[in-house]
């Protein structure tokens, strides 16, 4: 018993020893290391001592109070003085954009007529009808924000053949030019050999630039819109996808660096192309230079133009091009080249060795995530910077470069839209996009900022936010039939819809011709019936954003509709994991045509779909906003005297957006059945025509978006348990196996 | 500490039943004990007075002790900056060289005291307190180099804060005189006054979440006249909603006017009323950049900016849209109707980015100063910049967030096809009939045998089935099951199979159709059985639960489709300890990539067709019931343990599987693409 307890106190006073061993030895430890700190700060002032004296404030108190009260001069004649200061090459917007022609009719882009005899090279042409094509295009100048010429001066290099002569007095005469307020002017070249200088070679007054190759001393930040050089071949609309088809692991390519390109033996750009053959190692970086260009190349030849041009012709540009991890994009006379946009669509991270280069809309992107910006002064590092660049680095610049490329490059429509949506950005500021808009897919083209200012409204920034889409939906039902009889298919429809446990209302858009029936004549529902009176009446109504719709979620439902409550919970369950596409039941394929050269719609049972029918399907509300405000009046007036092809354009719209096909889930089969029954629809879908509608439809559709978005998926979503051979007292979704 | 204290009570009862010699022993050993645990605490806890007394004693500084520099009248001025200057024409990167750590090198010139012809200083205040901590911000940083022919940057130490306190032509006399001034070529000066200083002195970490009275508040003193009747006029036609405060002008002695606000003789404390307020109001004053904004900032309230032509600070990194509503000034009257269009959320949001770039850019001089250099550095290696995420994601968005590094909606083409990577040890029989079944597969692109087996050889080259894929084998220098998703270099293509040896009963069609939907969600794991992970209330731990649930959160890797990312994620890239525990244990390998997955995506697997074990039925009787329980306790604890090293739980639950479009339809079965499709 003693010893017992001996032995306690002696093992706690050794524990408590120890601990005072444990704690002195840390102190120990810890004021060696001070003092060795304090060696280094003895040395003669180094680093910045610490100082003992009480010193002060920089900025006294009674100095900001003072000159506070000192102020004679209004701020707002203040800032017009300063302003006046910011003209001609410091243009700014403030000081060289009249705003308020863009309070009284929004932002709206008028084009001067073109005048006969006037010649428009094709990209110009391009630019043109992207405009007037755009929702921006006004044919009335006074309810202009935003002016554009109608004389080209895309090139304005004195040497090449579209240039365009006596600009100056031709821009002068323009009765609304008022010394180039409000105008925006498109420009790809300037200057002429030798020295290439910025200048348009005419007075472009207070006018804003959207220029390529425009170098950081002349661009004027917040004013000016850096665009990037592209040929005359560029699509006007669509534009090829990027040839990133698949994400390689490792991201590496057999080459690291490549370049193939002319080498200027005189003048103006030639220091950095001169100086590649050091870096060039004909392994896995190679720089390949020739000298052949212009008629007279062989008088300024040089000692190494016989090598450089022999190696040159060894490699094939375009094979280079697919197999090379970076690209190296040197200027070339000018700061901006083609081989930038050709690398960017090839998924060749580009590697910028163009100093002073204000890269193409580089007001809003942000190119460290795509490019390598590279010095051209440090241009023997370039290897081993590309070389230290992490693989999951390249993995994501690589994919940014694709995403970069098919979001604002990859037509002329795109640049031009690019264009006006910063503008239109910089005129309304508390409505515009953020960084992370424009540089995320999928990109500030479909995401317009008018719709909400919280990112969490749109369905494609949740998982950046970390948070979840709301989780509850609105059923939007199109009424078209009057109601008649109690026994009619809308309103079981209201019933199993509203026994959701996910529905929060039901809206009836009302798009019959007879009035709206009373209100005793809807069944008594657990969730609020909102009946709305279609404006119109017409299919896109159907489409409209709506105030009343509060949840992130749409079901949309045609009036004859089968669906039970059981089917409607899994479909909104498995838009909750893909909350940026359509989820939807009965779907239809399309396919090429190639006898026809054109694209065929089918509703034929098939192995694969790419189209979900909206009346019923789930998805974000956001889609009801870009329906309404994003696309053409000529597609939505064509669905509405249709009335037909509103759900093809949907799923063509939200299929633009993402890229992706829309999700089928499990039904019970008899929709298709009761579709082809006796209700009023059935008449629309028995029609001949109707189908015959639906393919020009889809064609005229395709030609509008350029490219057919439409992309094919082979599977449906079913239930975990759905047909499982186990008890159906298991299952969650049982009914939806019950016939 | 803790301890000695109990024991030495408990003493007492315990010493007088000891004899009196053993008594005097212990109670001499444990007062020494006492004393040396107290003195050492004592130590520990206040060393930081013991420390700087002595090294006030020690090594006392004062700004006097500087060597005095004079100035004469006739020395240099330096020609007027370029303004013009861009980084790559008044820059001399050559300066701060190629650096593994992409860091530049900051050199602080030394201290010297400027006067002039007369002995007058060039400067009023001389070296200001706020200069002094921003130059001890940079020499304590990693920045700092104490080598001049080292340094990327330089900094002056002649305080140019504040420009009203300088004498400007001898400030700039004494610049040109600096070693290496030359035109000021890669030196920073640091220029506050039109700004104002960051208040940080003001302890405003007194409630944060006070409910917020007004929506729109204007505080400051300063404003000209035609703003405040604007700002007044709005009011009234807005009511009580919106507080506009001028300078108090009766307040009685001893209170400071700064701290201080009025509003028609009613007295607010400033800057606690901006607490009070959803937004506060930016006003353009004598300067375009106005202290308020970082009051307002720090108090969480969304600043409204109305100052045209103003940069906002840092604005090159940070993303101000996400924190500040930007309004021209002449739409000042529109204010309020502006500020009621923005969503409640966005409100929200605004007020948290708000005071995380107060928390984060500028709540010291060192703040200041280390934001100011990191942009520096990247524009000097922009390829190793911050990214925008970095910059702008208070940490809550940082944690809850997730950025996928497959992130490019991409469908990947369905030819190059699949790698099957069959994982095995002796089972060489069934090995070769899996081989045979996979070999079916019409997008089998190549086979690979992970040989696990160090103690026996891989059969001969002439025994393994005749395919008409290559078929390689690998072999391993340890049993690890880790080794199954190791990233061979013979994985040519993106998509993996990953598959047991002994998974014969999955059909062609359905591994077919697998890879099929793994196409559609390359970023994803797409396989067979799925799992689920389940709270277990009782237990308060996660559990594993396997079969004829509605619900899956993992899917089996004995035969699952994923990106050869994965597999560099899974050897190069998994948190913690979590691959040498799961070769330790033998298990959990399939758990563990789920967590990795679904950690780094954020989304849930796809478990395809209604496949839902790998064995037959028949098997599992025969493994008996007892070896499944320790089996799922196994797993459990797995999911405990990798829910702990990631600190959180990344497993997505969903409702749904993957079936041929036609599954179980009523329709010809040889016009379906995937009609083999098995059901257990």
């Amino acid at each position: 018993m003693q010893a017992k307890k001996r032995y306690f106190i002696v093992l706690s006073a050794g524990a408590c020893l120890v601990l005072l061993f444990y704690f002195g030895g840390l102190q120990v430890r810890a004021t060696r290391n001070q003092s060795r700190r304090e060696d280094r700060l003895r040395s003669p002032e180094q680093p910045w001592p610490h100082f003992s004296d009480n010193l002060q404030s920089f900025l006294p108190r009674e100095q900001l109070a003072n000159e506070d009260y000192n102020m004679h001069l209004s701020p707002r004649q203040k800032r017009d003085a300063n302003t006046s200061l910011y003209k001609g090459k410091k243009c700014r917007m403030e000081s060289c954009f009249d705003f308020s022609l863009c309070q009284r009719s929004g932002f709206k882009v008028y084009v001067y007529p073109q005048q006969k005899g006037e010649k428009i090279s094709e990209s110009y042409q391009n630019i043109l009808s992207a405009i007037e094509g755009s929702r921006f295009y006004t044919s009335d100048p006074s309810q202009a924000c935003l002016f554009v010429l109608s004389l080209d001066t895309l090139d304005r290099d004195q040497l090449s053949p579209q240039y365009v002569h006596n600009l100056k007095s031709k821009v002068q005469n323009l009765h609304l030019w008022n010394n180039g307020r409000n105008h925006l002017i498109f420009n790809l070249y300037s200057g002429t050999w030798p020295d290439y200088t910025e200048d348009l070679g005419f007075d472009i007054g207070q006018a804003m630039l959207a220029k390529a190759s425009i170098g950081a001393e002349n661009f004027r930040p917040h004013f000016d819109v850096s665009i990037p050089l592209f040929s005359k071949d560029h699509p006007r609309t669509g534009g090829e996808r990027g040839f990133l088809k698949y994400n390689t692991i490792p991201p590496f390519r057999k080459y690291m660096l490549v370049f193939k390109g002319k080498r200027y033996l005189t003048g103006i750009g030639s220091d950095t192309r001169n100086a590649l053959y050091h870096v060039h190692n004909a392994e896995d970086v190679v720089l390949l230079t020739t000298c052949k260009h212009g008629k007279d190349w062989q008088k300024h030849k040089d000692g190494r133009c016989d090598k450089d041009n022999a190696e040159y012709d060894k490699y094939d540009y375009r094979e280079m091009l697919h197999n090379s991890t970076f690209c190296l994009v040197p200027r070339g006379r000018r700061l901006g080249s083609f081989r930038f946009l050709e690398a960017l669509q090839a998924a060749c991270v580009p590697v910028m060795l163009s100093n002073g280069w204000e890269l193409p809309f580089s007001e809003v992107i942000d190119w460290n995530t795509a490019a390598v910006i590279g010095d051209e002064r440090l241009l023997l590092q370039i290897p081993s910077t590309v070389r230290s660049i992490h693989q999951d680095k390249i993995l994501a610049l690589r994919q940014q470069t694709q995403f970069l490329w098919e979001a604002y490059f990859s037509s002329v429509e795109k640049i031009v839209l690019t264009t006006l949506e910063i503008i239109q950005d910089r005129i309304f500021k508390h409505i515009s996009r953020n960084s992370l808009i424009w540089n995320r897919h999928p990109g500030g083209l479909f995401v317009l900022p008018q719709y909400s200012a919280y990112l969490g409204d749109f369905p494609f920034y949740f998982a950046a936010l970390g948070v979840k889409p709301s989780s509850r939906f609105t059923a939007v039902i199109h009424a078209v039939t009057p109601l008649i009889s109690q026994s009619q298919p809308i309103l079981k429809l209201l019933v199993a819809v509203s026994k959701s446990q996910y529905c929060a209302q039901i809206i009836v858009l009302w798009n019959c011709d007879k009035p709206l029936p009373a209100k005793h004549r809807w069944p008594a529902t657990p969730v609020p019936v909102v009946v709305i009176e279609g404006e119109n009446k017409v299919m896109s109504s159907r489409f409209q954003p709506y105030d009343t719709i509060v949840t992130d979620a749409i079901l949309s439902l045609d009036e004859d509709t089968v669906l039970s409550t059981t089917e409607v919970d899994f479909a909104f369950t498995v838009w909750q994991s893909f909350p940026e596409r359509i989820v939807g039941y009965p779907a239809r394929s399309h396919f090429w045509d190639s006898n026809k050269e054109r694209w065929g719609y089918t509703s034929k049972w098939t192995n694969d779909y790419s189209m979900v029918l909206t009346g019923a399907a789930i998805y974000h509300r956001y889609y009801h906003y870009l329906y309404t405000n994003y696309l053409p009046v000529s597609l939505k007036n064509m669905v509405d005297q249709l009335a037909n092809c509103e759900d093809i354009l949907m799923n063509f719209l939200v299929s633009a957006v993402t890229k992706l096909p829309p999700i089928k889930v499990t039904q019970k089969k008899q929709y298709k059945e009761t579709m082809m029954g006796q209700s009023s629809r059935a008449s629309r879908w028995a029609d001949p025509d109707h189908f015959a509608q639906r393919q020009t439809c889809m064609n005229k559709f395709a030609s509008w978006f350029g490219t057919m978005p439409l992309i094919h998926s082979q599977m449906r979503l079913d239930p975990i348990l759905f047909k499982d051979q186990v008890s159906i007292l298991r299952k969650k979704y049982r009914d939806i196996e019950r016939l | 500490m803790c301890a000695s204290v109990k024991y030495s009570a408990r003493g007492p009862a315990l010493i007088p039943r000891m004899k009196t010699k053993h008594r005097m022993y212990y109670i001499a050993l444990f007062s020494v004990v006492l004393l040396g645990l107290i003195a050492t605490g004592m130590f520990q806890f206040w060393p930081h007075s013991i420390e700087s007394s002595t090294d006030w004693s020690v090594d006392r500084h004062s700004v006097h002790d500087a060597p005095l520099v004079h100035l004469s009248a006739s020395d240099p001025i330096p020609e007027r900056g370029d303004l013009s200057c861009r980084m790559h024409t008044c820059f001399d990167v050559y300066r701060c060289g190629y650096n593994p750590k992409n860091r530049i090198k900051v050199y602080i010139h030394p201290l010297r005291r400027y006067v002039d012809d007369l002995g007058a200083p060039i400067s009023s205040t001389g070296l200001s307190r706020e200069y002094n901590e921003l130059l001890s911000a940079i020499s304590d940083s990693d920045f700092y180099t104490d080598d001049i022919n080292r340094a990327c940057l330089l900094i002056p130490s002649i305080d140019v804060l504040n420009q009203n306190s300088l004498r400007i032509r001898e400030t700039a006399q004494a610049l040109a005189q600096l070693p290496r001034w030359e035109r000021g070529m890669n030196h920073l000066l640091f220029n506050m006054l039109p700004g104002g200083p960051p208040d940080y002195n003001t302890a405003l970490d007194v409630p944060r979440d006070r409910p917020r009275k007004y929506f729109i508040l204007s505080s400051q003193i300063a404003l000209h006249m035609e703003y405040r009747t604007e700002l007044e006029t709005l009011k009234a036609e807005n009511g009580e909603a919106m507080l506009i405060l001028d300078k108090c002008t009766n307040l009685s002695e001893g209170v400071s006017s700064v701290r201080k606000r009025c509003c028609k003789g009613q007295v607010f404390d400033y800057p606690q009323i901006l607490q009070e307020s959803t937004f506060c109001v930016v006003l353009r004053g004598v300067r375009l950049g106005q202290a308020a904004l970082s009051d307002v900032l720090q108090a969480g309230c969304v600043p409204v900016i109305l100052a045209d032509s103003y940069i906002l600070p840092f604005s090159e990194v940070l993303d101000w849209k996400r924190a500040a509503v930007v309004i021209p000034e002449d739409n000042l009257s529109e204010m309020y109707s502006i500020l009621k269009s923005i969503p409640a959320k966005q409100v929200e949001e605004m007020q948290r980015q708000a005071r995380w770039f107060w928390e984060a850019y500028f709540r010291s001089m060192k703040n200041i100063v280390m934001t100011t250099l990191q942009i520096i550095n990247d524009r000097i290696y922009p390829y190793a910049a911050r990214s925008y995420e970095e910059w702008n994601d208070p940490p809550s968005v940082k944690w809850a967030s997730v950025n996928s590094p497959l992130f490019l909606p991409l469908i990947p083409p369905r030819a190059p096809g699949f790698t099957a990577v069959v994982l095995t040890y002796d089972r060489i029989e069934s090995l070769f009939r899996v081989i045979t079944e996979i070999s079916k597969v019409p997008s089998l692109c190549k086979l690979l045998v992970v040989w696990n087996n160090q103690n026996k050889d891989p059969p001969e080259e002439s025994q393994w089935p005749k395919i008409t894929v290559p078929l390689k084998v690998v072999r391993t220098t340890e049993n690890k099951l880790s080794n199954r998703f190791f990233p061979y270099d013979e994985i040519e293509t993106e998509a993996v199979l990953a598959i047991d040896d002994d998974i014969i009963m999955l059909t062609s069609d359905e591994l077919q159709f697998g890879y099929e939907v793994w196409r559609e969600f390359p970023d994803r794991l797409v396989g067979y059985p799925g799992r689920l992970h389940l709270w277990d209330h009782e237990m308060g731990k996660w559990k594993y639960e396997s079969e004829w649930t509605n619900e899956v959160s993992m899917v089996l890797t004995g035969a699952a489709f994923y990106h050869k990312y994965f597999n560099y994620l899974y050897t190069y890239k998994m948190p913690g300890d979590i691959k040498n525990w799961v070769d330790a244990h033998m298990n959990c390998e399939d758990i563990a990539m789920n967590f990795l997955v679904a950690n780094v995506t954020g989304k849930a697997p796809i478990k395809v067709t209604p496949r839902k074990k790998f064995k037959c039925p028949e098997c599992t009787a025969i493994d008996g019931l007892s070896l499944d329980q320790t089996h799922m306790v196994e797993r459990s604890e797995c999911i405990n343990k990798f829910a702990t090293v990631f600190g959180t739980m990344p497993l997505k639950v969903v409702e749904h599987r993957a079936d041929p479009v036609l599954y179980k339809d009523d329709f010809p079965e040889k016009l379906k693409s995937f009609p083999n499709i098995g059901s257990l």
